[in-house]
């Protein structure tokens, strides 16, 4: 695994030092997604403290909107439902917040879309996210070519702007992608939207080969892993598996009947992060023991 | 604009200068798609190299003087262009004031604005050898006019639109089948015009190499802000002949209904460097401006960030977007193009709004005093114009922009009339 090289600056960030810490573990990283505010602000808040035990190495909180293009059936429901319960992006800060009041290392990347940042204030936002305790940010739909206004701010409080890669992101074009990256490159592994299709395995291998030429950014590789298999099979792949819908239609599937957090829910989900984080370590095992 | 109420915190506006004002208003965007402050490309990484292949394409073919040929000649023959700038002497006898003119481009084939830029990006998407074409659509008449292209050239189609605008706009569904298009209901979010641009956004994130987005009106990532306002600028480039042979003169004013934007850009874009002639865009004014049961978002939203431009936009102070509400189901959208959010900053157009009885009162003067039934959104330009005319002298001259006909429109106007079809 390669060292993060940009983005640890004056200060080793949460995001750094875990990716450094799983290149000592010799292992690939689990990252989590979960809506913030779904089903709702308790419930979440108890699900987010629950999750770095479940094997969580990495936590991304997603940010409510009402319009979020990029993705599927399952984290558009997400976004409603939290949306529906009164979540809002002051509310997400002061979950993250609360969140670090017991754990100071777990990394909190907020994933989200622009609007919400625009509308809060760009400098105001990257001043009370950091202070909330947030270490990254990935804004779906600022590409770098409009970046510029958010790069200034989130730098000058710490935090790491993480950048998208797609299979539709050229040899050409990586650079630029690359240029402002920080803390990880998070690769989209399919051209579609969250939670439906999944990737060929053969196929992702050879984006992070053709990638890692140019980046020495941790990869994270998201979009379509939904069981302990498959991250398993990316473990030996990229450096970090991220799943989302698949933890959220768990919370979809443990509603009571009017729609709020039925009986189970926490564990159906953290019993998920559980398998998958199994699921990694295997990975990264069988990759280890190949590399001998 | 500074301590305008509801304006979201951290959002950086100030008024217009002298110093602000450019040498000319007809020369953006600049090369990043911005007006000003709006416009852009706020798009997902995976659909970004697409957005740039469309403006590279695009760029070449602006310059190439065989695809303006190409363009010019479905719209002479196909669309039935020029449309006439029409005297309405009775409207202007019953107003007492400027002498008013239609732009009938509700006489175009398909009945609206709407086929002069789905011509041009057909050609576009052809040039780029798409086969698989798809669209968002609010009242219909964008998809209408995108499957009759498609049908036009053999290309696949297909629409996507909520299912509360399939309710309402039932006859627009059908014609859309019959020239072959596959309709698809939209139910996410709240199923309406917004929804059916977030759909077809996520089509084409999962469709990225052989399908092509027509988008509808003059807003969107960049390029299609400016390239829908360049197919729709033969609505004002036409007007501007016309009127110079009918009157040999400029008209004072013009006035156009804005939802996205695109009749209006259409019609104001050649006159935006001609100093004299007053420019009036007519928001839906819905119920009124007091609740939020309208869709002014020139007038009543602030800017913020959605399907890929910045813009005004109907939203709460937590960056979420409202539904807008209008009868007119062409003006229902929270957002507008972003040409237009720069145009309002810059006070080079003045941005109004008519309520929907407004609007229903003008529908039924303009049938029973012309013999013109106009779809329900241009009857919101006619309502501004019932306030304006009598206001200007009877030398002045008035341009309003006939965008669509009315027949889609009639049963939504027997129920609000309250009468049994």
């Amino acid at each position: 695994m390669s060292a993060s090289s940009a983005g640890a600056g004056a200060r080793e960030g949460r995001i750094a030092a875990r990716f450094a810490e799983l290149k000592r573990q010799r292992r690939g990283g689990l990252v989590t997604f979960l809506t913030a505010g779904d089903p709702d602000g308790e419930t979440s808040l108890r699900l987010l403290r629950r999750l770095p035990a479940s094997g969580a190495d990495l936590i991304e909180l997603g940010v409510p909107f009402s319009d979020p293009m990029a993705d599927g059936p399952a984290i558009q429901a997400a976004s409603l439902r939290a949306l529906k319960a009164g979540q809002t992006l002051r509310r997400t800060l002061a979950m993250v917040a609360a969140f670090r009041r017991d754990d100071a290392a777990t990394p909190v990347v907020l994933m989200g879309y622009y609007n919400p940042i625009y509308v809060y204030g760009g400098e105001a936002f990257c001043r009370d996210a950091a202070a909330a305790g947030v270490d990254g940010l990935i804004v779906v739909d600022l590409p770098p070519e409009e970046a510029e206004e958010l790069l200034a701010p989130a730098r000058a409080h710490g935090l790491d702007l993480i950048f998208l890669a797609a299979p539709t992101t050229s040899d050409d074009r990586l650079p630029a992608v690359l240029r402002h990256a920080r803390g990880f490159l998070y690769y989209v592994s399919i051209t579609g939207i969250t939670g439906t299709a999944s990737a060929a395995e053969a196929d992702v291998a050879a984006a992070i080969t053709r990638i890692r030429r140019h980046c020495t950014l941790p990869i994270a590789v998201g979009f379509g892993i939904r069981t302990a298999a498959q991250a398993k099979a990316m473990a030996g792949i990229a450096d970090a598996t991220v799943v989302g819908s698949a933890l959220v239609s768990t919370i979809a599937a443990h509603l009571d009947a009017g729609g709020g957090a039925g009986p189970g829910l926490v564990d159906a989900v953290t019993g998920l992060v559980e398998d998958l984080a199994r699921g990694v370590r295997e990975g990264s095992a069988t990759v280890t023991e190949m590399r001998r | 604009m500074s301590g305008t109420p509801g304006r979201p915190r951290g959002v950086q506006t100030r008024l217009a200068t002298e110093m602000d004002v450019p040498n000319t208003f007809r020369a953006g965007p600049d090369d990043r798609g911005h007006f000003g402050l709006y416009g852009g490309r706020y798009v997902a990484e995976t659909l970004m190299p697409l957005i740039l292949e469309v403006e590279r394409a695009y760029a070449a073919a602006r310059l190439d003087a065989a695809f303006r040929d190409e363009f010019e000649s479905y719209l002479e023959h196909y669309v039935g262009r020029p449309s006439p700038l029409y005297y309405a002497q009775r409207l202007t006898d019953h107003f007492g004031g400027a002498r008013i003119y239609f732009k009938r481009d509700e006489l175009n084939h398909t009945g609206a604005h709407k086929i002069n830029n789905t011509l041009g990006q057909i050609l576009l998407a052809r040039r780029m050898g798409k086969t698989r074409i798809i669209a968002e659509t609010g009242a219909g008449q964008h998809g209408v006019a995108t499957a009759t292209v498609c049908a036009l050239f053999g290309l696949k189609c297909v629409v996507y639109m909520g299912v509360t605008d399939i309710a309402r706009q039932s006859p627009n569904v059908f014609r859309m089948k019959l020239l072959g298009a596959e309709v698809r209901p939209v139910t996410s979010g709240t199923a309406t015009l917004k929804d059916a641009m977030n759909d077809a956004l996520r089509d084409w994130v999962a469709n990225v190499d052989d399908t092509y987005y027509l988008i509808g009106t003059v807003a969107g990532p960049h390029p299609y802000p400016m390239m829908v306002r360049d197919f729709q600028s033969v609505i004002g480039s036409e007007a501007r002949q016309q009127i110079l042979k009918a009157e040999g003169r400029l008209p004072d004013a013009l006035v156009a209904c804005i939802g996205g934007g695109s009749n209006a850009m259409g019609l104001f874009h050649p006159f935006l460097d001609d100093a004299d002639v007053r420019m009036i865009g007519v928001e839906a004014g819905g119920h009124g401006l007091g609740g939020d049961a309208h869709c002014a978002s020139l007038s009543k939203g602030s800017p913020g960030v959605l399907h890929g431009n910045r813009t005004y936009l109907l939203q709460d102070a937590d960056g979420q977007i409202k539904d807008g509400h209008s009868i007119a189901a062409g003006l229902d959208y929270p957002g507008v193009g972003p040409e237009h959010a720069w145009l309002k900053d810059l006070g080079r157009v003045e941005y109004v709004n008519v309520t929907d009885a407004e609007a229903l009162d003008a529908f039924q003067l303009c049938a029973r005093l012309e013999g013109i039934i106009p779809a329900l959104e241009p009857a919101h330009a006619l309502a501004h114009v019932s306030r304006m005319a009598p206001t200007m002298g009877r030398e002045q001259i008035l341009i309003m922009n006939m965008c669509g006909r009315g027949d889609k429109d009639v049963f939504t106007v027997a129920s609000a009339l309250g009468v049994e079809t």
